[in-house]
């Protein structure tokens, strides 16, 4: 067991980490956000909006991210076009082309467990809402959003740990993330299966952070599934109704 | 027990020549019904008579293929339209004309994220814009008047069925209704709990409240109402004060409905 | 500059990349059945492990599936095929080989896919076990079935039949990471598009070629798994 080579490769590896949460995080942010476009484009009840969110999840899932992530670094750059719009600097940085086809990869599989949360909420709950005369945008902010977002939260951090691996690939782009910066060390050395298990760990770690902050925000969104406590009334019982039973 | 008699009051809600039919079935077939203020209407009728879809016509969470409503004065203004017949002409009207509306739901319908205290202060507060202070206080009383004053801060889950549907009252009164409508608000309790939840009706009835009652219970529809309205078939088939209806009534499918 | 059409660039005579790419999404179905049945076996054992192991199984069950489904597949790829390279080179040099010995890429990725599909086939196939009946397998234990017949002819078949639609996504799962064996030089479909996209100087054209047949055969796939989901499904009543 070579601990200093073990501790080197640790503290390598370490190095490349904020790296990997930045890709992983931005993406899962901007993701979310056209998730949840294309979660309403397909329930919107137009049929042009559902049949691009529905073509669009069908390519995004139906196709290797690493496809997609070429598709972007390498394809793009073959439109003079392109080459020289003013996104240009964006679109020839790897890591802007990573976050690019990082985001609209997870907004695929997003979409569809944002899409389940929306179909869940109870529709009775949607009606009383209706009828105390709430306009819909008022109704889709305040009932509907919040418990489809709760009832997303689980699948949806399926998905964030699925977006931590899937940063691995941005390595074959030249971006030294935590798996970029392991391959190098592991095609110097030859001990790939050291280098994994420190590079596993750190994963592993991050992916079990990840799930402890998803289950607290689960945790603290829903009081209304845990046990009641108790209440002691700060003004005096008001008169109630004759004979009413408590 | 006096109860407000439907004396020479304003007309709270009209409704005329309703109908409604869910593709190829026809469910309401020109049903009328003026309520003054203080009735206290209760609609009966079997499955499928429509009693249920008339209601929500009232307030528009079913579309009526024709006919008018109107809520105090205000008529709702429909236009044509090729799918349905007729649809509103201006949701925010709709949403104002709701907002006068208070309606009790047979399964409750609490916002299961929101405690009772924020259920019953939601819509005052964002829908009608008084400001929170005022709105809690009112609710505050309003939980008191139904007898769950001290559940305030529980969320519905942990609430039985009768207590949900009084919150559910409380709520619809928060929004100090010109018209309540009750869509058959005992329907999904256990029989033990559907005595506290009419007893609430009860005393609503009694300060006068205008009330539409679609419901199963015959006690309720005798002694409390100040008018009975039979349906069959999307027709009204009877529709007079409880002691005739009850007593005398010359429909023979009313006094069949009655008998089972 | 004549730029070629569509058709020119997948033809398959001449300067035609059809073939080429053809042979590629060969390359690839048959990098995905092999992983796939290497993971449906491990995922076999995994699920015996955690339905009816002891302890010490259970466990070391538990650690492999929570460790494979926490780490990226590339980093599995890369242990499998710099680990097996390197192991090879070792043994070769027993022998007296000299120099580097390379452990073929195809080796390398199946192992390397049964291993990760592994982890997801063991979590279905528990899953579709726990969704049997429990009745119906006392009633094959009421009428006297020894354990391998109940298995057989109870078990196992009923079992399947709930596994199908997480069978099936799985398959597509695997589908998709055959294209990153890719990085050990294997010719699948997307080395062989990488090359021609690095040949003609047209990426997007061929990386776009490449995602319409990926999901050509995901498509193709889906449909036959769908066909099989309703073979099996005799007799269920779906609510």
């Amino acid at each position: 067991m070579d601990w200093s080579f073990l501790f080197e490769t640790f503290v390598s590896l370490v190095s490349a980490m904020p790296l990997t949460l930045e890709l992983a995080a931005t993406s899962i942010v901007l993701g979310a956000m056209l998730a949840l476009a294309i979660a309403l484009c397909r329930l919107s009840g137009i049929a042009p909006l559902e049949w691009f969110a529905r073509s669009y999840v069908f390519v995004f899932r139906g196709t290797p991210l690493l496809v997609q992530i070429f598709l972007i670094y390498y394809g793009l750059g073959q439109f003079p076009a392109v080459r020289h719009s003013i996104f240009w600097p964006f679109l020839r940085d790897a890591y802007w082309c990573a976050v690019l086809a990082l985001t609209m990869n997870t907004a695929a599989y997003a979409s569809e467990i944002i899409r389940g949360g929306l179909l869940s909420v109870p529709f009775g709950q949607i009606e009383a809402a209706r009828a105390c005369g709430m306009p819909r945008l008022m109704q889709f902010r305040r009932i509907v959003l919040p418990l489809a977002i709760r009832q997303a939260l689980p699948g949806y951090s399926n998905e964030m740990i699925a977006m931590v691996k899937a940063t691995s690939l941005a390595s074959i782009i030249t971006l030294m993330e935590v798996t970029g910066v392991a391959a190098r060390i592991i095609s110097e050395s030859y001990r790939a299966i050291e280098v994994f298990i420190v590079a596993g760990a750190i994963y592993l770690a991050i992916n079990f952070l990840l799930t402890r902050l998803v289950h607290l925000v689960e945790y603290w969104l829903s009081p209304h599934l845990r046990q009641p406590v108790p209440h002691h009334p700060a003004v005096p019982a008001a008169p109630a109704l004759e004979g009413d039973a408590r | 027990m006096t109860v407000a008699n439907a004396s020479p009051s304003p007309i709270a809600l009209s409704v005329k020549n309703l109908h409604k039919s869910f593709g190829p079935v026809e469910v309401l077939k020109g049903i009328s019904l003026d309520a003054h203020e203080g009735d206290v209407v209760s609609i009966l009728g079997s499955s499928g008579s429509g009693k249920s879809t008339f209601l929500r016509c009232i307030n528009l969470l079913e579309t009526p293929n024709s006919g008018e409503v109107t809520v105090a004065g205000e008529t709702i203004r429909m236009v044509p339209d090729a799918r349905n017949g007729s649809r509103p002409a201006d949701r925010s009207q709709v949403d104002r004309i709701r907002s006068h509306l208070g309606m009790v739901f047979q399964s409750f319908n609490l916002w299961t994220h929101k405690t009772v205290l924020e259920n019953v202060i939601e819509a005052p507060v964002h829908v009608l814009g008084r400001s929170r202070a005022e709105c809690v206080e009112e609710a505050e009383a309003l939980l008191a008047k139904v007898g769950i004053a001290e559940k305030r801060n529980f969320y519905p889950a942990h609430l039985s069925g009768g207590q949900q549907q009084r919150a559910a009252i409380a709520r619809a009164l928060a929004m100090r209704p010109k018209v309540m409508l009750f869509d058959e608000p005992t329907s999904a309790l256990d029989p033990e709990l559907v005595g506290e939840v009419l007893r609430v009706m009860r005393a609503l009835a009694e300060e006068g409240r205008t009330m539409l009652v679609v419901t199963h219970e015959m006690g309720f529809a005798r002694d409390v109402s100040s008018r009975v309205v039979f349906l069959h078939q999307g027709r009204v088939e009877e529709d007079g004060k409880p002691q005739e209806v009850f007593a005398s009534s010359r429909s023979d499918r009313f006094r069949q409905f009655i008998s089972k | 500059m004549n730029q070629p059409g569509i058709l020119e660039l997948v033809s398959f005579g001449g300067d035609g990349w059809g073939k080429a790419l053809l042979a590629g999404a060969w390359m690839t179905v048959l990098i995905a059945l092999a992983g796939y049945s290497i993971g449906a076996v491990i995922g076999s054992f995994g699920a015996w492990a955690k339905i009816s192991g002891g302890r010490g199984i259970r466990i070391a069950a538990d650690t492999y599936t929570t460790v494979l489904r926490g780490i990226p597949d590339l980093l599995v790829i890369y242990l499998f095929y710099f680990g097996g390279s390197a192991a090879v080179t070792a043994i070769g040099r027993l022998f007296g080989a000299e120099g580097f010995l390379g452990f073929p890429g195809f080796l390398a990725g199946s192992l390397a896919v049964g291993v990760t599909s592994g982890a997801q086939f063991t979590e279905v196939f528990r899953g579709a076990f726990r969704a049997v009946h429990h009745g119906e397998i006392e009633a094959a234990i009421a009428c006297g079935m020894g354990r391998t017949l109940r298995f057989r002819r109870i078990i196992a078949p009923l079992t399947l039949r709930h596994a199908l639609p997480g069978l099936g996504n799985v398959w597509q799962v695997v589908l998709k990471e055959s294209a990153l064996v890719s990085i050990t030089g294997v010719a699948e479909l997307l080395r062989q598009t990488q090359v021609a996209a690095g040949s003609t100087g047209l990426p997007f054209d061929f990386y776009v070629i490449a995602g319409a047949i990926y999901l050509i055969i995901s498509t193709g796939s889906g449909l036959f798994l769908r066909g099989a989901e309703r073979h099996f499904s005799r007799g269920v009543r779906r609510g």
